[in-house]
C-alpha cells in the first residue's frame, strides 16, 4: 500500500468522521446530556486529529484539538451546551469539513473563518488549557525511508554518572514490562553496567517464576538529562521501588557501583527533577479524569464488516445482470413459440428461471443502494447557512433518512436539494417577527423526509412557511412573458409556472437562491434521473415540494404498449388507470381535440402515434386504450395508444450515451425478442402535442426541444 | 517464528499506518476497530504485543487493558497505548490498568517498531 | 461477419471500402467493430431521414444511419446484400447502413490525398481525404464529423 493510498483512506474516513460528526451534533442538539452522543462527537473529532496528525496536516490537527479541547469540557460537564454553544459546535463541524477537505485538495483553506471559530472556541477555554495547547511533533511518515538529515549544532555533551536502584514488583512482570528490556533503553543513553543481587533469591523449591526476587543496580554514565530517565521508568514507576541519583560529575567513575550514597549536594537537582514525576503518580489516577461513561454497549456502534468494490465493477455487474434478464425473457419466448406439446415442467423451470435472475438482479441492485442520510445531514449546513444569511431562524428535520436510493440518485440529487432547501429557508419562510406575529414559533422548520412508495422513491422538502404568494408570481410570470395575462390559470398551474424556465432571473438574485439557478434547472435534473418534481402549497401554512424518483435507474416496471406499428414500454408508475373507452364518453372540442369524461370531468385526449409524428395514429377511429395519466402541464390527461400486450420488468437502456434525447421518449428497452422497444416520458410526450386543449402554457416551455 | 502484534484503534488510517510499518518491518499484524473486538481478537490471534488506542467505541483502551490484564485470561504481554492524548492523569490512568508504555501519535514508525522489537525481543 | 483485429503500422493504414449511395468509401479498420446483415431496426419518432432508428447490439442501444443520406445521396433501396457497419469513436457506437463491403485497402499514408474541392459543405468536412484506386476514388469517411453531425441533429 502506498502512501497515497493511505492518505486516501485517510479522507475516505473523514468523510465518514464527518458524518457521524454531524449526526452526533444534530442529536446533541436534542439531548446535549446524552454521553454517548458527545463522547461519539468527541471521538469523531479525534480521529480526525489523530489520522491528520500522521500526515502533517498542522492546521487541520490544531483546529480538531481545539474543537476536541472544548468538546472534552462537555464530556466533562465543565462546559454547558447552550444555543450559542451548539451553534458554535455546528460551525466548527462546519469548518472541520471545510479543513478537511482543503487538506485533500491541497488548497488553502478559508483563514478568516478559521480564526473567528478558533477565537471563538478558545473563548470556552480556560487558560491552563490553552497553556497545554497541544503541540504536535509532526513526525511524519516517510515511506521512501530517505535519511533525514540532522544538521543540529551537536552541545558539548557533560557527562554524568547516575546510580539507579531498581527493585521491581511481581506486577511489573505481570503488566508486560521485561527489566532487560528497560537496561536495553538505558544502554541507549550511554555506558551502563549492571549488577544484579541475588541475595533475596530463595530456595531453589520455593522458587515461584512470577514472583519479583532480584534487586539490580545500575550505574549509567549518560549525557542525558535525569529526567530522560525516569521517562524509561515512567510506566514501571508504581511497579518497583526506584532510586535515581547522581554522583559527583567529576568522579572518574570507578567501577563497581556498591551502596550509593549520593552526596547532598549532588542530590539536590535529583529530587527537583524528579518532583514532578512523583507528583504524577502519587495524584489519584482518577481525580481528574473524567467520569467513567458507561460505553454503549447495548447499541453495537461497531461497523459491520464491509467490502470496498469499485463502483464500476458493481456497474458491469449489473449490466451483464440485465443482460440476463433479457436473455431469460427471450428464451421463455422463443419456447413458447415453439409450442411444444406437454411443457408444464419446463415452464416451471422457466419460472424458477426467471425469479432467480431477478433475485439476483435485486441483489445486485441492492450493492448501489445507499441511506439518503448523507446527503440530508449535508443539508443542516445549508439551513445553518441559509439562516444566517437571511437573518430567518430556520432549523432542519429530517424523517426517513435510512432510506436506501441508487448511489447515482443521490449524487446527482445533492444539487437540486441544496438549492430547493436554500429557497425553503429564503423565500419559503417569514421573518421571525412575522412568524411570532402569525402566532408561529420564530423559529422555521425544513422538513426533509424521504420514503419508499409503490416502487418510487418520495423526498419531501416541506416548509412551514407563509405559502406561495400566487398573485405574485402570476403577476411576474405575465410580466416577463411568461404566460398571456388573459389566461385563467388553475393554482396549480400557478404553482408550476416556477418550473418555468426564465421565471427567476438575475434581477432578483439575493444572495442565496439567486445564484442564476432556477426551479426549471432542479427540475431538469430530476427528470433526468426518470424522476418528477411537484408543489403543494397552503397559504399561511408552508409549501412542500415533493420529488419522486424510480427506486432504481436500471429497470423498470412498465406496460408494453403497441403505438402505431411500434411496440413501446410506458412506465407503469406514471399510470393512473387504464380506459377502455364508451363513444358516448368521447367528445370532440374544435378540429381535433378530444375528451373523454372521466367521473364527470372531462379530461384531454393526447394521441401518442400522432404525437410521436408515426403514421396511422388510433384518433380517427377512435379505437386504442387510454391510458390515464397526470401531467404537470396538464394534470390528468389520457394517452390514446393501439393496445396493452403485457406488463413487465424492463431494463432501461440509456439512448443518449449513443445518440441524444428523443422528445417524448425516456430511454429505451430491450424485449423479449431481441427488439428495442422506445420507452414514453407521459411528461413530455403531452407537450409535443402544441394542439393540446387546456394547455395555457403549451406555448412557451420546451421550444427548444422541438426542432430536435 | 514471526512476532505477533495485534493494533486496537477506531481510526482506518491509523490502522494502515500501523499495518504498512509493521508489516514492513517483518512483524505478524493483526488488528481490531474497537475494544470489544480487540478483546475478542486477543484470545484468538495470541499476540505477542498489544497495541491499543484510547478513545474508542464500545469499550475504550483502558477497558481494553483492564480487561486484559484482570480478565479471566489474564495476560503479561507487553501492552502499548498509542494515542494522540499526551495528559499525565490519563497516563496514569493507562499505566494502573496495566499498560506497558506509551506512544504518542503521531508516531514515528522507526521508533515504534525499535520499541516493539525491545518488548519482544524481535531479531533486528 | 467480419471480426476486426490488426492495429495498422505507423505509415501503413488499413482501411474498410463500401459503397454508399453509389459512391465509393472506406473507414479506418481500426474504427470498425464489426460488419452485420441488415435487419429491421426500431423507429424514433421526430428524428431526421438519415436516422434509421436503433438496434440492439449485445444489449446495447446503438442508433443506425443511413450513411448516404447522411451525405445527401438519396435514402439507401433496400436490399439484401445491405449491411450495416457497427463503428466506435470518442466512446460512442454507431451503425452506419450502406449498400455493400468491398474489401480491405492496405495503403500508405502517402497514398491519402486531400479532399478535392466538392460543393457541399458537409459532406466536405465528413470526407478526410480521397485514395485513388485503380478508376475508382475512395473517400475516406471522417467518423467523428459524422458522430459530430449527427448528435447536433439529435439534439
Amino acid at each position: 500500500m502506498s502512501t497515497n493510498s493511505i492518505r486516501d483512506t485517510f479522507f475516505e474516513e473523514c468523510e465518514e468522521l464527518l458524518e457521524a460528526l454531524v449526526e452526533g451534533l444534530s442529536a446533541m442538539e436534542e439531548n446535549a446530556e446524552d454521553m454517548d452522543v458527545v463522547n461519539a462527537v468527541f471521538r469523531a473529532v479525534h480521529s480526525i486529529k489523530g489520522g491528520a496528525g500522521a500526515f502533517a496536516l498542522d492546521r487541520l490537527v490544531s483546529f480538531a484539538h481545539t474543537f476536541e479541547t472544548v468538546m472534552d469540557k462537555v464530556r466533562s460537564h465543565e462546559l454547558k451546551v447552550d444555543e450559542e454553544l451548539m451553534l458554535l459546535f455546528h460551525r466548527s463541524g462546519d469548518q472541520l469539513a471545510d479543513l478537511v477537505e482543503a487538506a485533500r485538495d491541497d488548497r488553502e483553506p478559508n483563514a478568516e473563518s478559521e480564526a473567528t471559530i478558533l477565537k471563538e472556541l478558545e473563548a470556552h477555554l480556560g487558560d491552563a488549557d490553552r497553556e497545554e495547547a497541544f503541540s504536535f511533533d509532526a513526525v511524519t511518515l516517510d515511506f521512501d525511508a530517505a535519511p533525514m538529515p540532522i544538521d543540529l549544532p551537536e552541545p558539548e555533551p557533560t557527562l554524568r554518572r547516575f546510580d539507579i536502584r531498581f527493585h521491581p514488583t511481581p506486577m511489573l512482570y505481570a503488566n508486560g514490562h521485561e527489566p532487560l528490556l528497560l537496561f536495553d533503553a538505558l544502554a541507549e543513553l550511554g555506558t551502563l553496567t549492571v549488577q544484579a543481587d541475588l541475595s533475596h533469591l530463595p530456595e531453589f523449591d520455593a522458587f515461584d517464576p512470577n514472583d519479583a526476587v532480584i534487586d539490580w543496580q545500575l550505574s549509567l554514565e549518560t549525557s542525558e538529562d535525569e529526567t530522560v530517565l525516569h521517562e524509561i521508568f515512567e510506566f514501571v514507576d508504581a511497579l518497583c521501588d526506584l532510586e535515581i541519583s547522581v554522583r559527583d560529575e567529576d568522579a572518574p567513575a570507578p567501577m563497581p557501583p556498591e551502596e550509593s550514597p549520593a552526596p547532598p549536594e549532588a542530590a539536590e537537582p535529583v529530587t527537583e527533577t524528579a518532583a514532578p514525576v512523583v507528583a504524577k503518580t502519587t495524584e489519584p489516577p482518577e481525580a481528574k479524569t473524567p467520569p467513567k461513561q458507561s460505553a454503549p454497549r447495548d447499541e453495537p456502534r461497531g461497523p459491520r464488516p464491509t467490502l470496498r468494490v469499485d463502483l464500476e465493477r458493481v456497474d458491469r455487474l449489473i449490466n451483464t445482470v440485465g443482460e440476463l434478464i433479457i436473455n431469460q425473457a427471450m428464451i421463455s419466448q422463443r419456447i413458447e413459440e415453439l409450442e411444444l406439446p406437454a411443457v408444464a415442467h419446463l415452464t416451471n423451470e422457466l419460472e424458477a428461471y426467471k425469479l432467480l435472475a431477478r433475485d439476483i438482479q435485486e441483489g445486485v441492485m441492492a450493492i448501489r443502494a445507499q441511506p439518503v442520510k448523507p446527503l440530508f445531514q449535508r443539508m443542516s449546513r445549508i439551513v445553518r447557512e441559509a439562516s444566517e444569511a437571511t437573518g430567518k431562524k430556520a432549523k432542519l428535520v429530517t424523517v426517513g433518512d435510512s432510506t436506501e436510493v441508487d448511489k447515482t440518485v443521490i449524487e446527482r440529487l445533492a444539487d437540486p436539494l441544496t438549492h430547493m432547501v436554500r429557497n425553503a429557508v429564503d423565500h419559503g419562510l417569514e421573518p421571525p417577527a412575522k412568524r411570532e406575529d402569525a402566532g408561529k414559533d420564530p423559529v422555521g422548520a425544513i422538513r426533509l423526509s424521504a420514503s419508499h412508495r409503490s416502487g418510487s422513491v418520495f423526498i419531501e422538502i416541506a416548509d412551514d412557511g407563509a405559502g406561495l404568494n400566487r398573485a405574485r408570481i402570476l403577476e411576474k410570470a405575465i410580466e416577463k412573458g411568461l404566460v398571456s395575462p388573459e389566461a385563467e390559470l388553475s393554482e396549480q398551474e400557478i404553482d408550476n409556472l416556477l418550473f418555468l424556465p426564465g421565471f427567476s432571473t438575475a434581477a432578483e438574485v439575493s444572495n442565496l437562491s439567486g445564484r442564476g439557478v432556477g426551479m426549471d434547472v432542479v427540475k431538469n435534473a430530476v427528470a433526468a434521473l426518470g424522476g418528477r418534481v411537484s408543489i403543494a402549497s397552503v397559504p399561511g401554512s408552508g409549501t412542500t415540494f415533493t420529488i419522486v424518483l424510480p427506486l432504481t435507474l436500471a429497470v423498470m416496471d412498465g406496460f408494453v404498449i403497441s403505438i402505431s406499428d411500434q411496440t413501446m414500454v410506458i412506465p407503469i408508475a406514471s399510470i393512473i388507470e387504464t380506459i377502455r373507452p364508451n363513444r358516448k364518453d368521447l367528445h370532440c372540442i374544435g378540429t381535433d381535440g378530444q375528451v373523454i369524461s372521466v367521473r364527470g370531468s372531462y379530461v384531454p385526449i393526447v394521441d401518442v402515434a400522432r404525437n410521436l409524428g408515426l403514421s396511422g395514429g388510433e384518433t380517427t377511429t377512435g379505437s386504442g386504450v387510454l391510458l390515464l395519466v397526470s401531467t404537470e402541464s396538464q394534470g390528468l390527461t389520457a394517452l390514446r395508444v393501439g393496445a396493452i400486450h403485457d406488463q413487465r420488468q424492463v431494463v432501461i437502456k440509456s439512448l443518449e450515451s449513443n445518440y441524444g434525447a428523443i422528445p417524448g421518449v425516456s430511454a429505451a428497452t430491450i424485449l423479449g425478442d431481441g427488439k428495442i422497444a422506445l420507452i414514453l416520458d407521459p411528461d413530455e410526450l403531452v407537450k409535443l402535442n402544441p394542439a393540446a386543449p387546456f394547455l395555457p402554457l403549451a406555448s412557451t416551455p420546451r421550444l427548444e426541444l422541438r426542432h430536435a | 517464528m514471526t512476532t505477533k502484534v495485534l493494533a486496537i484503534d477506531d481510526s482506518r488510517t491509523i490502522r494502515n499506518l500501523l499495518r504498512v510499518s509493521l508489516e514492513g518491518a517483518g512483524f505478524e499484524y493483526h488488528s481490531a476497530c474497537d475494544g470489544v473486538e480487540g478483546v475478542e481478537q486477543f484470545a484468538d490471534v495470541e499476540p505477542d504485543v498489544v497495541i491499543t488506542d484510547i478513545n474508542m467505541p464500545n469499550m475504550d483502551g483502558f477497558g481494553v487493558i483492564e480487561t486484559l490484564r484482570n480478565g479471566p485470561n489474564r495476560t503479561t504481554v507487553p501492552i502499548i497505548v498509542l494515542t494522540t492524548e499526551s495528559g499525565a492523569d490519563l497516563k496514569a490512568r493507562a499505566r494502573t490498568a496495566g499498560a506497558t508504555g506509551w506512544i504518542v501519535k503521531p508516531f514515528d514508525d522507526s521508533s515504534l517498531v525499535s520499541v516493539l522489537r525491545r518488548l519482544t525481543g524481535h531479531v533486528v | 461477419m467480419l471480426d476486426v483485429i490488426e492495429a495498422p503500422t505507423e505509415t501503413q493504414f488499413e482501411f474498410i471500402t463500401f459503397s454508399a449511395g453509389n459512391q465509393s468509401f472506406c473507414l479506418e479498420i481500426t474504427q470498425i467493430r464489426e460488419i452485420r446483415r441488415w435487419t429491421p431496426v426500431t423507429k424514433l419518432p421526430h428524428t431526421p431521414d438519415d436516422v434509421l432508428g436503433v438496434m440492439n447490439l449485445r444489449g446495447a442501444v446503438i442508433p443506425i444511419f443511413d450513411l448516404a443520406a447522411r451525405f445527401g445521396l438519396g435514402t439507401t433501396p433496400d436490399n439484401e446484400r445491405n449491411v450495416v457497419i457497427v463503428a466506435a469513436a470518442g466512446g460512442t457506437t454507431i451503425g452506419l447502413l450502406v449498400e455493400s463491403v468491398s474489401e480491405i485497402l492496405s495503403v500508405d499514408k502517402s497514398a491519402i490525398q486531400e479532399t478535392p474541392d466538392i460543393k457541399s459543405e458537409a459532406a466536405r468536412q465528413a470526407i478526410l481525404g480521397v485514395i485513388s484506386v485503380g478508376e475508382n476514388m475512395v473517400r475516406v469517411v471522417n467518423l467523428d464529423a459524422v458522430l459530430d453531425n449527427d448528435m447536433g441533429t439529435a439534439g
